[in-house]
């Protein structure tokens, strides 16, 4: 589903964020990517959603080699990606329902749907009675789960998480890894990135360890180990 | 565009006006100061206009004939003069006319009256007072009098004199004073347009660079630019909109306070009967140049934070 084929991404400074990165990853899987701070976890994603172009190779996403894409192109792949960030990335002066909404709306879709599809993936992050708070009124886990929703609410084939539990306390972040194992659960692929080891052994399922840029290892069962 | 993605632009573009609450407010009085300025140069220039107007319409040359010349001769001349293209109107004042304006003008002064009375015949000569259509125009229709070519010799043999040449200097200054005031005063529109344009285009750049963040966000939740960027189009003309609304207003009691005190100053312009009368043409113009100009600055502003 997701190609890379032999990509390196250096940054104009001259600093190598990724090197000889070669890997594929399947419609329905759960992939951590590991690594330590400045590994290049966040450039491989970036990659991804087309939010920074490779030095070298390719990255497809199905047979879209996604850094080709522009304009409406490149807005029809994202909406079939989900984006979960650390810092969640919430429209902060709307409201919890409208920033779901607004993803909705950039998805073409009607009013009926909005108003019919919002309330209940509102209801399924616990936030329904939190929908009219603005995300400065949430907590950091509440804004998390406000992200998912968002992220969700397109139904993407693939959802892709940043470091979505490097903000939130160990209560929040089991919620969260729940969370995304039920969507995973559901037939949607999961990328997610993080550094917490608690959540790779959670989840139990395939880890790549990243190392200065480089694959280090690629286990389908992985634990995490650095 | 579908209907509903322009109704979501104007909903979320309204939306993002009234909760923006304290940029919105700056944005607004920043417009209101360029709009004001507009407002002043548009009433400025009606003034100077009607200035310069009033100024030319005093401007004239005057054809004196001798005493005893005769009435048709004088009223062929008029006639000859009111076909020059140059020419606008043309009066006639007979000598008998011209005789009593001038004892109504030294009816205070016996002694002059008392030597007029002396006199066995009318010693003022009649007098065609000729306007130009413009005032450069003067120049030729002078040397039409005094070219031999244009006027036979008997028509040369009742004018006493023209008095283009006596007023020459009043009216090359007036002319001096009226083109370099047209000029000025385009060089300060012009100046004071550009001002405002540049404070109103930064200060909305500054209100969208606080929302480049969210900008970004947008786009990579896979909006669309116009998705993106109506809102803000629609916010920036609501700027524009409000701050025309507040002008207008705002314009009542300052041009109330011109018109009662700086009338005279102004040369019997009143700008508060003016502004009034007038203010069904100045509320569009204002209308148009504030949501065109807050438009346009969020188009540009956002473009830069679109690239991602």
């Amino acid at each position: 589903m997701i190609y890379f084929n032999g990509v390196k991404k250096q940054y104009p400074k001259g600093s190598v964020a990724l090197e000889d990165i070669t890997l594929a990853i399947q419609p329905g899987e759960f992939v951590s990517i590991v690594g330590h701070s400045g590994a290049g976890k966040t450039t491989l994603i970036k990659l991804i959603i087309a939010e920074e172009e490779p030095t070298e190779g390719t990255v497809f996403f199905e047979s879209l080699d996604v850094n080709r894409m522009r304009g409406r192109d490149l807005t029809h792949l994202r909406r079939r990606i989900g984006t979960v960030f650390q810092d969640f990335k919430l429209l902060s002066n709307k409201t919890a329902y409208e920033n779901i909404a607004f993803a909705m709306e950039a998805a073409g879709k009607s009013d009926a749907e909005i108003a019919a599809d919002v309330p209940h993936v509102l209801d399924l992050v616990d936030l329904l009675e939190k929908k009219g708070h603005f995300p400065g009124q949430l907590s950091g886990g509440e804004k998390q789960r406000l992200a998912i929703a968002r992220a969700i609410i397109n139904q993407p084939e693939v959802i892709i998480a940043d470091e979505p539990t490097g903000n939130l306390d160990p209560i929040n972040t089991y919620e969260i890894v729940q969370i995304l194992k039920k969507i995973n659960d559901l037939g949607t692929t999961i990328i997610l990135t993080t550094h917490n080891r608690g959540v790779v052994d959670a989840v139990g399922k395939r880890v790549i360890t990243l190392e200065k840029g480089r694959i280090a290892r690629d286990d389908k069962d992985g634990k995490y180990m650095i | 565009m579908p209907i509903v993605n322009l109704k979501r632009m104007f909903r979320t573009g309204f939306l993002n006006f009234t909760r923006n609450g304290l940029v919105s407010l700056s944005s607004v009085l920043v417009m209101t100061i360029a709009l004001s300025v507009l407002s002043g140069v548009l009433l400025f220039e009606h003034v100077l206009e009607s200035t310069l107007h009033t100024v030319e319409q005093r401007v004239d040359v005057s054809t004196y004939f001798v005493p005893g010349a005769k009435e048709e001769a004088i009223l062929a001349l008029k006639d000859t003069v009111s076909a020059l293209p140059e020419v606008e109107s043309v009066s006639y004042t007979s000598e008998k006319d011209a005789l009593a304006d001038f004892r109504a003008r030294h009816a205070d002064d016996q002694t002059t009256l008392q030597a007029l009375d002396e006199l066995d015949k009318n010693p003022i000569g009649a007098m065609l007072n000729i306007k130009a259509r413009d005032i450069s125009q003067y120049g030729s229709i002078s040397a039409f009098f005094d070219d031999a070519s244009t006027l036979d010799s008997s028509a040369h043999s009742i004018i006493d004199h023209v008095d283009y040449n006596k007023n020459k200097a009043e009216i090359d200054a007036i002319q001096g004073i009226m083109s370099k005031g047209r000029t000025l005063g385009i060089i300060v529109v012009l100046v004071l347009m550009l001002l405002s344009v540049v404070v109103t285009f930064n200060t909305i750049r500054l209100a969208i660079y606080f929302s480049r963040e969210e900008i970004s966000v947008m786009r990579l939740v896979g909006a669309s630019r116009g998705h993106v960027q109506g809102p803000f189009i629609v916010e920036g003309a609501f700027y524009g909109f409000v701050a025309t609304i507040v002008t207008v207003i705002l314009f009542v009691p300052i041009t109330y306070w011109f018109g009662r005190n700086m009338t005279d100053f102004f040369g019997g312009i009143n700008l508060f009967t003016y502004y009034l009368t007038h203010i069904y043409q100045f509320a569009p113009i204002l209308l148009v140049f504030g949501t065109g100009l807050g438009a346009l600055s969020s188009v540009l502003a956002a473009r830069k934070y679109l690239r991602v």
